[in-house]
């Protein structure tokens, strides 16, 4: 890859120009592997970071859509926010229902995993199986739980009668609507995560199952001292890509209300996540400076988590 | 040599519509192109179609989207962008009054439309409310949506209350009537009377003179003794078990009117074809309708069309407008799709007069409605925020009482929230 392995170059003695030709060469090498990777970063420039920026820029204005004299406040929208008992409590929904799906979900995609690992029969037809509910409309799973979660007529609650719990205020009840929702979410992500850490369990070498068995080691043994510490950078990515994924949960909310489609999150909020907020700010009540210092603040809070549970689950499976 | 394929016929896609795209905006010819963007149900397909032949200079495009919320998002974006709105754009009542706040940027259509429409051609209620504060003339108004009662007759027998046309009357008379029924049908039913607080809230609501905001824009949420005290009689119902507690045209709701889970619900004339959808064949006879309204009548829905500054042909659009909104024309609509006139001439059309429904015992519910649209006295004033006071703050904080918040907190909710929609 580097300019040693090339050939030798021609001797300085050559014509101008096969000199001309040369430096054209070099050039070329120079620069052409930027040219070819320049699209995507010219892509990206246009799509991602600029609209980044501009969000940046726009945060500072109170700026109402359709608004020509947008005010500049420098920090106003930040100071507001940190203020907003709405948006406090908008976050710890995020958390709350992103705790609640993601943790179950990556433990269990774990255990699928290692069953799906071991000698069944159809084999392929089971790990075809865990991917299906992925591959299901989001929308149409949203509307499905929105009625499996119905408060009156809805089948869970149907079924909770008839053993005795009796039935749950999935909409009404804060905790209640966060399981709920973080149902829908696992239900449609736990099979694509599985399929990933399956897909790094089988990459462990044997020899180390062998050799541990040899030494006596018990299955359990071999999956927490083995399989464990060997899927840690799989673990790494599947839990990041859930956090970046979780904090930003918005269609299953916007679903899952009892009018879905509202924006409110419930009566109360009590499900409204901050992306929901974000969208209800910028396109309900047409706040486009405030939504985009949302949008930032949670920016900012999923660099945090997503660092921070990259040094958690090194140490874990350390 | 399959990925060559595809790129080639992603490339070929993309070549076509991009010609296409050019294609639709070039005007090689002399006519004038109009377009023209509604939501739902307008009854305008064939409308179009006449007027084009009328006026062979005009050719028309269409655009229908199916629901009110996104076709009003989409408006509000590319009105903020300044191009892309078609030249006639139907207006929501519920979403009128924040258009108005922005009437700079429509055409007023007192000026530039035709000498006949003027304002005797509407109910004076409908045509007052399509008017920016500075006297514009937004929007011409196309339906209404006059306020009836719907009850089901076998439960009101049930319950040992009288079902009759003359009987519902006294039921029906006045607020604190129909929610003292509503308490003795509840104690001998155990059943719910209404299906949510919300929409009788919203009803008992645009009956007053003065709403969200008085005439300045100033929002009196807190101050309007009559919010407070609709707020008190209402929470206060679903302390007695009146409401069923299910969210407007959410599944459950579509499920209660299977399950006969209430009795009565709020019937503005587009109703009438979701309570029959709702609850289906099974309950074939058993809805009623009564022109006896609590407190005489009200409106709920409607639209405007409206002619944005951008159109490039303000006054073909307006003269569009002007036709479409037209008695003759609106009957037509109406006949074709449902929605119910806003003029005068048309409320007196044998069309709309002769019309009954058979789902709910071939009553004359053209005639009926007409009645009820003449019971309106005067649009109540809406603010700049009211649509999302009423749907985004009270409905939830009305809803958070069924849920179990208590009446006080739930009033500090709504005035909390509204204040905040209104900043």
């Amino acid at each position: 890859m580097t300019l040693t392995q090339l050939p030798a170059r021609r001797p300085e003695s050559a014509t101008p120009a096969v000199a001309r030709r040369d430096r054209w060469a070099k050039l070329d090498l120079k620069v052409s592997p930027y040219v070819y990777v320049a699209p995507f970063f010219v892509v990206f420039a246009v799509v991602g970071l600029f609209p980044l920026l501009y969000t940046g820029y726009v945060s500072l204005f109170d700026w109402q859509l359709g608004d020509d004299t947008a005010k500049f406040l420098g920090a106003g929208n930040y100071t507001e926010l940190l203020t907003d008992a709405q948006f406090w409590n908008a976050l710890a929904n995020t958390v709350s229902i992103f705790l609640l799906s993601s943790v179950p979900q990556v433990i269990v995609a774990i255990g699928v995993a290692a069953l799906l690992n071991t000698n069944l029969r159809l084999r392929t037809g089971f790990r075809m199986g865990v991917l299906v509910p992925y591959v299901a409309s989001l929308v149409a799973v949203g509307i499905i739980f929105g009625n499996l979660f119905g408060v009156n007529y809805g089948l869970v609650n149907s079924v909770m009668d008839l053993i005795g719990i009796g039935p749950i205020d999935w909409q009404g009840n804060r905790l209640a609507s966060h399981i709920a929702i973080a149902t829908m979410v696992n239900w449609r992500w736990t099979g694509y995560n599985a399929l990933i850490v399956l897909a790094a369990m089988q990459a462990i070498p044997p020899e180390l199952h062998e050799a541990a068995m040899i030494d006596g080691a018990g299955p359990w043994r071999r999956f927490t001292n083995i399989t464990l510490p060997m899927l840690r950078p799989t673990i790494t990515f599947v839990v990041i890509t859930s956090t970046i994924g979780g904090l930003q949960i918005f269609t299953e909310p916007k679903l899952f209300s009892a009018q879905p489609g509202s924006n409110t999150g419930g009566s109360t909020n009590q499900f409204q996540t901050v992306t929901l907020y974000l969208y209800q700010s910028a396109f309900e009540n047409l706040r486009l400076g405030y939504a985009s210092a949302i949008a930032w603040a949670l920016f900012l809070v999923i660099v945090v988590a997503a660092v921070g549970n990259y040094f958690l689950t090194r140490r874990l499976s350390r | 040599m399959r990925q060559r394929l595809l790129a080639t016929a992603i490339a070929t896609a993309l070549v076509a519509a991009t010609a296409a795209a050019c294609g639709a905006g070039d005007a090689a010819d002399s006519k004038i192109h109009l377009s023209i963007a509604t939501f739902g149900e307008f009854g305008y397909e064939d409308l179009l179609k006449q007027y084009q032949a009328e006026h062979p200079d005009i050719v028309i495009t269409a655009h229908k989207v199916g629901q009110a919320a996104p076709h009003h998002q989409e408006l509000f974006t590319k009105l903020a962008a300044g191009s892309g709105l078609d030249d006639v754009e139907a207006v929501e009542e519920g979403y009128l009054a924040q258009v108005l706040t922005k009437a700079d940027k429509f055409n007023d259509l007192s000026k530039i439309g035709p000498a006949d429409a003027g304002p005797d051609r509407w109910l004076p209620w409908k045509y007052d409310a399509g008017k920016s504060k500075d006297g514009k003339l937004i929007g011409y108004g196309t339906d209404i949506g006059p306020l009836a009662m719907c009850y089901r007759t076998d439960l009101l027998q049930q319950a040992g209350l009288p079902a009759d046309a003359d009987g519902v009357k006294a039921l029906f008379a006045s607020w604190q009537s129909y929610f003292a029924a509503g308490k003795t049908y509840a104690q001998k039913t155990g059943k719910a009377w209404f299906d949510t607080s919300t929409q009788i809230f919203n009803a008992m609501h645009n009956q007053h003179d003065v709403g969200y905001y008085d005439t300045n824009n100033t929002l009196v949420v807190s101050s309007n003794p009559d919010i407070k005290s609709d707020w008190d009689t209402v929470t206060q119902a679903i302390a007695d078990k009146e409401s069923a507690k299910l969210v407007s045209f959410s599944n459950e709701w579509q499920a209660g009117f299977k399950t006969g889970a209430f009795a009565t619900t709020v019937c503005p004339a587009w109703m009438l074809g979701v309570v029959e959808q709702n609850s289906g064949p099974d309950n074939k006879g058993k809805w009623a309708v009564t022109d006896a309204f609590p407190n005489g009548g009200g409106n709920w829905g409607g639209s405007y069309l409206t002619v944005p500054l951008q159109s490039k042909h303000p006054k073909e659009a307006a003269a569009l407008a002007a036709w479409l909104t037209a008695p003759a024309q609106q009957i037509k609509a109406f006949v074709a799709k449902g929605p119910f006139p806003s003029q005068v001439q048309a409320l007196q059309a044998p069309e709309l007069l002769n019309t009954t429904n058979a789902y709910f015992g071939g009553v004359k519910t053209g005639a009926l409605y007409a009645e009820q649209a003449k019971k309106v006295a005067k649009a109540q004033y809406k603010g700049p925020q009211d649509g999302q006071i009423q749907d985004n703050v009270f409905a939830p904080a009305l809803q958070a009482v069924e849920q179990g918040k208590s009446t006080a907190d739930g009033w500090q909710q709504a005035v909390a929230g509204a204040e905040k929609a209104a900043k």
